[in-house]
């Protein structure tokens, strides 16, 4: 059949948007009524990143003495700035309707929920230390050693200008892997869950078992969170969202790592409850 | 489209209409009597009440139907008693019409019927061709009959004075009985159909009411129009044989059924001759079967025979009235009815509800679905429409889709609603899309009622139901939604229900010979409706009746009549069309359950992947896109690209000569510009011979954006200042219409950016709009008006507004009406974009559908000579024999197309009678020779002649405006306010497009498009009317006087009385604008007039001044600021008609100003500056006489 290559999920995962809409917490002072402001913002990316126009826009109506850190929040919870955007909105807004209501703030910055992000090089810090983390996981650092820092450069920028070309150019090598071994040493993933206290779920876990059977999304989570799965005759009651999609448990998990990963690496996977209504 | 009805009649002759925009039937509850036949026409209904009798129920308007007597009182002069009534023997009565042949004395007018009232007493017109008469009214003149004056000299032997009374129409929204002719008739009547209104415009409001009676006889009403909305009598249009049912479209076609099932079409139907000359046959469709209903449109005719289906006639036009074949459709139906646009109404044999045809359009004259039309009627249980509203507009807050709100909130209507009665809420007739054509033997296919799935999503679907488990799907479908059907048969059993069998037990219980085509028997009904439980004894009667006990039967098990029964249908009222958004059909959650069944049962039979989890993830990722990204394309991306290029090839109308279109590649450069605005340059590279050039515009220069009319191309014009100066722009023309839009769009928002002009129009703004219709809005700056040196009018800015009209007209509080060419009012509803402005240029709330028909015209032209009379060789010399109106390009019927591929035909070449100098009855106007004055009649001395013909196209696009039915306007005029004022309610004046002035009342900045109107009487119709900052009100009358209305204040918005107004000598006005205090006037010859004199005493002012000449318009805003649209102005390489002009040096002091500053042009038809009332900075400067430097470099106007 005339499937469509491989590559071009690599496209749609990056080209990924979620239509938002930032109204200003009314709880702030500001001099005028401030109008919502809304944007395509990259599922890929992170809030700090991504929301300069946001922030200027707000400006626009408030004195600068009313004006702290800027952070997000969406219906009551303060939206993480390290977590990719697309898992923020599958984690706490999927099965909601569009464009998402995020809420914006200038005071009261959650101390105790949020890291302070004075600057993007944080950002940048944070995500050259998530690709780093995930190169030690699946090749143990070798390739992203081999790097120079004009390479690490390429990665960040490629990121923050929403430059496909740019990024997969270098981030190909990242994906690499000795073909007898059949995929990377471990696969770096997160599994986030909105009924926990837990961050995340990150263990190590390899790709193809001792059998040399391929590992699928159905094993990882058998041995995570077998709570996530649905037995049978029982009512599904979890979604298992990555880029706001359900893959099939069958999937090879190599094969997601590969082109479902975050540009920091990492299979970022939600697990929230089925919707009700 | 204007909000219009639906009506109908149950079969308990209860009458309900259903409005174009509402969710629910509305029962007439005026009509006193039952109902058996209604036929509605846009402005009235007509019925047949169960007495027989027709009544009529004419829409009430703000518009009284007003209607003018007038008689003439007569004088002559004797030595003796000076003028008195004393007449000679030869002379004319003393009171007569005004030839003088027919006596009239005051008491011999009566009022038509007891619908009518007289409005006052008779008086005098002190009006002659727009002078006013002395104060008696009298005219002289040396004899009768002779040309009378208003002055009386030594030799005036005769006098007349015309004595005027108003009388009104007051039956309005009720059903007013038509009283019975003298000559009573022979029998009462059984059918009515109106139609006809496309024939002629003349008289307004023109309509053709066809009637049969009980014995088959055929009549006709009498002169029916808009002043004699009842008509006048009726007259025998006898057929060749007894007449059942009579259908008449809006134009010219009216079809018959005769008792034995045959079909009759009337010939000869024209303007001179509505009721046509002959009747000519017509088989029915099928041979063996009956017709028993016939339904026509303009273009088409639907019937229905016997056996209930359905059929479409093929080939129907004005040419060939009977069409060619019979076309068999899907369904089964009991009468058909067509509507305005063609468009279809029919009641379900099966079930009885009333159906509307999806997919009519001129191009697919027999649509492509029925569907039910599902919407509960007045005081039945509701189906929560207002939830369903709110959830919408949540739900679709940033979308671009056309809205198709979810009517039926699921979970509602699964609690409450009892199983039965879902089933009727959608019904589509599967995939039978496709014609069939007319079996010639119709025995080869047995009446088998077709396999129909009760609830069904869409034809595909339900094909898949019926086609995968036939039997399975009856039980299946029937635990989640039982068919009515099967639930309401009691003595079947164990039958299967959906076989063929039952059905037919039922139909067929009348027989073949039964006289279904008598529709309604509405006593029979009501017996039955009293009778609860006689099923045995009913259903041997006829199929009505059958169909009468099955809703009983329904009322034993629910209670309630919840299933309306229909028995008629008319939309020749209703204005809808393929494009129209109804709130009429909805859909289940049994349809979303059959979908959903039907996808995994889909997914489970495909061939199984081998990488089912592939296709998985692309599908999904692919779902993803459309859910996530497909409604909100025009959001701003988050990551802006720091250069960014978009190219094209397009067509460039080159600079040097010859001109001509040359291919270009076009590009647009972005980048972020200082401040953080987006800027950019444009280029247009060419070859010159050879060699490789490029031309380029800077966004930040250019100064508007222009669509320009051009039949073949899709061209627009990029101007900057000093293009505008050079009457040149840039041309250039993509390759379609969405190119085209694509790039307005783009640069028009680079151009916005780079200006930082975003959002809505501010309350100052100025607005124009080009002779193409197109919307433009200019935001002035104080400096606009500033002395002496103002912001140069060619570097205006100007961003388009999405929507289309031919005049608008704002205040500073932010109101703003428009007009359009089809005279359909609207108002501005503070967004702005539509049109092909998406995302960022456009608001999204208040966007909404606006469509606009105007005519094209074409000249055919004949010359006479002695051999063959006239004909349309004509001389070498001559012009074509198809011309447009100069007579130098040709223009054929055929290859004549709209002015623009936006627009698109919605009638076909006729003959235009309204053509000014009047038209012979084939629409002719006669000359000496070709070019010269053409008259109306034929004189030995023309050789030649012509006649127009017009043909109407339609555009439909969108904009920040929603009409504001129903009265067609020609003029507005909108209170202009000082800058801080408060004014609660807003004048607001208008002219109607027959001429009535209208005051509306209502108008606040919450409630911009007021509420109603209120009728200014006058005695002649007004063509132009503004209301100044003090509330004076000025118009100008058709003869081309003005006059000016006194004692308007708040508490009296419409004023006591009219003062007349001379206009300047041997000038006939035809427009005025009225600022704070001056008043400014354009007439026929392109001269603008100054009204000298006017005081706060006397605010008619004492003479007129000539201030220019070559002005097409004039717009004077609460500063007094005059601006105008000049007819021509030469440039440095070209000459612009229709250019925005602004007066310079205008003061306080001195508020004719001094001289002209030209902006953008040509092709501009209206601008409106009463928006602006922002005081310029005061500067004070050593001498205010030195010449104004703009104004010295300036040329001056051409000569008109």
């Amino acid at each position: 059949s005339t499937m469509a290559d491989d590559k071009d999920v690599l496209r749609d995962v990056w080209f990924g948007r979620i239509p938002t809409c930032f109204t200003l917490n009314p709880d702030e002072v500001t001099e005028r009524e401030a109008e919502a402001y809304y944007l395509l913002l990259p599922r890929v990316s992170y809030l700090p990143v991504v929301t300069d126009k946001v922030k200027k826009h707000f400006l626009k109506v408030m004195r600068a003495e009313d004006v702290e850190e800027m952070w997000f929040e969406y219906e009551g919870t303060p939206l993480k700035w390290h977590y990719p955007i697309g898992v923020l909105f599958d984690l706490h807004a999927s099965n909601t309707v569009l464009p998402w209501n995020i809420t914006v703030h200038f005071k009261n910055f959650p101390d105790q929920d949020l890291l302070h992000c004075p600057s993007n090089s944080i950002v940048e810090a944070h995500f050259m230390s998530s690709i780093k983390e995930a190169d030690a996981l699946k090749h143990k650092s070798q390739v992203v050693n081999d790097m120079q820092k004009k390479d690490h450069k390429q990665l960040w920028m490629g990121l923050q200008n929403d430059k496909f070309d740019q990024f997969w150019a270098m981030n190909r090598k990242l994906m690499e892997y000795p073909t007898e071994d059949g995929g990377f040493r471990y696969i770096p993933f997160r599994i986030y869950q909105t009924l926990s206290d837990r961050p995340f779920i990150q263990k190590l876990f390899r790709p193809v078992s001792p059998d040399c059977n391929a590992h699928t999304l159905g094993d990882l989570l058998k041995e995570m969170y077998p709570d996530a799965l649905t037995n049978d005759g029982e009512q599904k009651r979890y979604q298992v969202l990555i880029h706001g999609i359900e893959p099939l448990l069958e999937t090879p998990l190599q094969w997601l790592s590969e082109h479902l990963s975050h540009p920091d690496n990492f299979l970022h996977i939600c697990v929230v409850p089925v919707p009700t209504d | 489209m204007p909000v219009t009805l639906l009506w109908a009649v149950d079969v308990y002759g209860r009458v309900y209409s259903l409005s174009t925009v509402g969710q629910q039937w509305e029962h007439c509850r005026n009509a006193h009597l039952e109902f058996k036949r209604v036929t509605a026409a846009q402005q009235c209904c007509w019925g047949i009440a169960c007495d027989n009798s027709i009544y009529l129920n004419v829409h009430a308007s703000d518009l009284p139907i007003r209607y003018q007597e007038d008689t003439y009182e007569n004088q002559r002069w004797n030595p003796v008693d000076g003028f008195s009534e004393r007449l000679l023997p030869s002379d004319r009565w003393q009171w007569s019409d005004i030839t003088g042949l027919q006596h009239q004395p005051m008491a011999s007018f009566q009022l038509p019927s007891s619908s009518w009232e007289w409005e006052g007493d008779w008086f005098v017109d002190e009006n002659l061709d727009g002078e006013p008469t002395e104060k008696e009214g009298w005219t002289y003149a040396m004899d009768f009959p002779a040309t009378y004056t208003k002055d009386k000299k030594w030799n005036s032997c005769v006098r007349r004075r015309r004595w005027l009374r108003y009388r009104r129409y007051k039956d309005m929204d009720t059903w007013a009985k038509i009283p019975s002719q003298q000559t009573a008739l022979p029998d009462p009547f059984s059918d009515i159909s109106c139609g006809g209104w496309e024939i002629s415009e003349e008289p307004r409001g023109r309509l053709s009411l066809w009637a049969v009676s009980l014995q088959g006889k055929v009549w006709f009403r009498e002169d029916i129009s808009h002043h004699n909305p009842e008509g006048s009598s009726w007259v025998e249009v006898p057929p060749p044989g007894e007449v059942v049912q009579i259908s008449c479209g809006p134009g010219d076609l009216v079809w018959a059924v005769l008792w034995e099932g045959h079909l009759i079409v009337r010939e000869g139907i024209s303007r001179d001759c509505p009721r046509g000359t002959s009747w000519a046959g017509v088989e029915s469709p099928s041979p063996e079967v009956g017709t028993i209903h016939v339904a026509v449109g303009v273009n088409v005719v639907w019937a229905v025979t016997k056996d209930n289906k359905v059929w479409f006639r093929r080939g129907v036009n004005s040419h060939n009235p009977c069409g060619s074949g019979w076309i068999n459709m899907v369904g089964e139906m009991i009468m058909i009815n067509v509507g305005l646009n063609d468009q279809v109404w029919a009641i379900s044999f099966e079930d009885r509800l009333v159906y509307f045809r999806q997919g009519v359009t001129s191009s697919e004259l027999s649509g492509k679905t029925w569907k039910a039309i599902s919407v509960p009627r007045d005081g039945e249980r509701s189906h929560s429409s207002a939830s369903a509203n709110s959830q919408h507009s949540a739900g679709c807050f940033f979308s671009g889709e056309v809205r198709v709100p979810s009517v039926v909130s699921d979970a509602e209507l699964d609690l409450e609603h009892p199983p039965g009665d879902v089933a009727i809420s959608s019904v589509t007739f599967p995939g039978l899309d496709s014609f069939v054509d007319a079996p010639t033997n119709s025995s080869s296919q047995p009446c088998v009622k077709p396999n129909i799935p009760k609830v069904t999503s869409d034809s595909f679907i339900s094909e898949l139901v019926s086609d995968r488990k036939p039997a399975k799907t009856s039980g299946g479908v029937e635990s989640a939604s039982p068919a009515v059907l099967e639930e309401v048969i009691p003595d079947e059993g164990e039958a299967d229900v959906l076989s063929s069998n039952s059905t037919v037990t039922i139909t067929g219980s009348g027989g073949p010979s039964d006289p279904q085509w008598s529709n309604v028997d509405l006593e029979e009904a009501q017996i039955q409706y009293g009778q609860t439980g006689a099923v045995a004894d009913s259903v041997d009667s006829c199929s009505l009746s059958s169909l009468a006990t099955y809703s009983l039967a329904m009322e034993d098990q629910y209670g309630v009549d919840e299933h309306p029964l229909w028995a008629w249908v008319s939309g020749g009222g209703c204005s809808v069309d393929s494009h129209s958004q109804l709130n009429w059909f909805s859909y289940s959650l049994n349809t979303s359950a059959v979908l959903q069944s039907v996808q995994s049962l889909s997914l489970s039979v495909s061939p199984a992947q081998t990488a089912a989890w592939r296709k998985q993830i692309f599908e999904q990722l692919s779902e993803r896109s459309k859910r996530e990204m497909d409604n909100f394309r025009h959001y701003e991306q988050a990551i802006e690209q720091s250069v960014w290029v978009k190219k094209g090839a397009m067509q460039w109308w080159r600079d040097w000569k010859p001109h001509k279109w040359m291919d270009v590649h076009f590009a647009l450069e972005q980048f972020s510009g200082a401040e953080g605005h987006k800027d950019g340059i444009l280029f247009i590279y060419y070859n010159y011979y050879e060699e490789k050039k490029y031309l380029h515009a800077f966004i930040n220069e250019v100064t508007i954006l222009v669509p320009v009319l051009n039949d073949s191309k899709h061209t627009f014009a990029i101007y900057t200042p000093e293009r505008t100066k050079q009457r040149w722009p840039i041309r250039v023309a993509a390759g379609t219409e969405l190119e085209m839009h694509d790039w307005l769009a783009l640069l028009s928002v680079s151009c916005c950016d780079s200006r930082g002009i975003h959002g809505s129009p501010s309350k100052q703004a100025i607005w124009s709009i080009t002779c193409k219709g197109d919307i433009f809005v200019s935001e002035p700056s104080s400096a606009l008006e500033a002395m002496p040196y103002p912001t140069p009018c060619d570097q205006m800015f100007w961003r388009q507004v999405g929507g289309h009209l031919r005049l608008v007209e704002c205040n500073s509080l932010g109101i703003v009406w428009g007009i359009g060419f089809d005279h359909t009012a609207w108002v501005h509803t503070g967004g702005y974009g539509g049109g092909f402005f998406q995302g960022l240029a456009s608001s999204t709330d208040n966007i909404y559908t606006q469509t606009d028909v105007k005519s094209v015209y074409i000249y055919e032209n004949q010359r006479w000579n002695p051999v063959t009379g006239y004909t349309n060789r004509g001389l070498p010399t001559d012009r074509y024999m198809w011309s447009d109106a100069s007579g130098l390009r040709e223009c054929t019927k055929t290859g004549t197309k709209p002015p623009s591929p936006q627009w698109t035909w919605v009638s076909d070449w006729a003959v235009d009678y309204s053509v000014s100098g009047g038209t012979d009855r084939e629409g002719w106007q006669y000359a000496a020779d070709f070019p010269a004055s053409y008259h109306g009649f034929k004189t030995i001395k023309d050789f030649v002649r012509r006649r127009r013909w017009a043909r109407k196209c339609k555009l439909t696009t969108t904009g920040p405006w929603r009409e504001i039915p129903p009265i067609p306007l020609s003029d507005v005029t909108i209170l202009p306010c000082a800058a801080q004022s408060s004014v609660d309610t807003v004048p607001v004046w208008a002219i109607s497009n027959k001429g009535d002035v209208l005051c509306r009342l209502g108008v606040t900045l919450l409630t911009p498009a007021g509420t109603s109107w209120l009728h200014v009487g006058t005695d002649q119709p007004f063509k132009s009317i503004s209301v100044g900052a003090a509330s004076q009100v000025w118009g100008v009358a058709r003869d081309g006087s003005a006059f000016y209305r006194g004692s308007v204040s708040g508490p009296n918005p419409a004023g006591d009385c009219w003062y007349h107004i001379p206009s300047p000598a041997k000038q006939k006005l035809k427009q005025v604008s009225v600022g704070m205090t001056s008043v400014y006037t354009v007439d026929e010859n392109g001269n603008l007039w100054y009204r000298q004199g006017v005081t706060p005493s006397y605010p008619q002012g004492s003479s007129w001044e000539h201030i220019s000449n070559n002005v097409r318009k004039v717009s004077v805003g609460p500063l007094d600021q005059v601006w105008i649209i000049a007819d021509k102005v030469q440039g440095s390489h070209s000459l612009s008609c229709g250019t925005v002009c602004h007066r310079l040096g205008v003061q306080p002091m001195e508020p004719k100003g001094q001289s002209w500053d030209y902006g953008i042009g040509g092709g501009w038809d209206h601008i409106t500056v009463r928006g602006n009332s922002m005081e310029p900075p005061r500067i004070c400067l050593p001498s205010m006489t030195e010449p104004l430097p703009r104004a010295a470099h300036t040329p001056p106007p051409a000569a008109p």
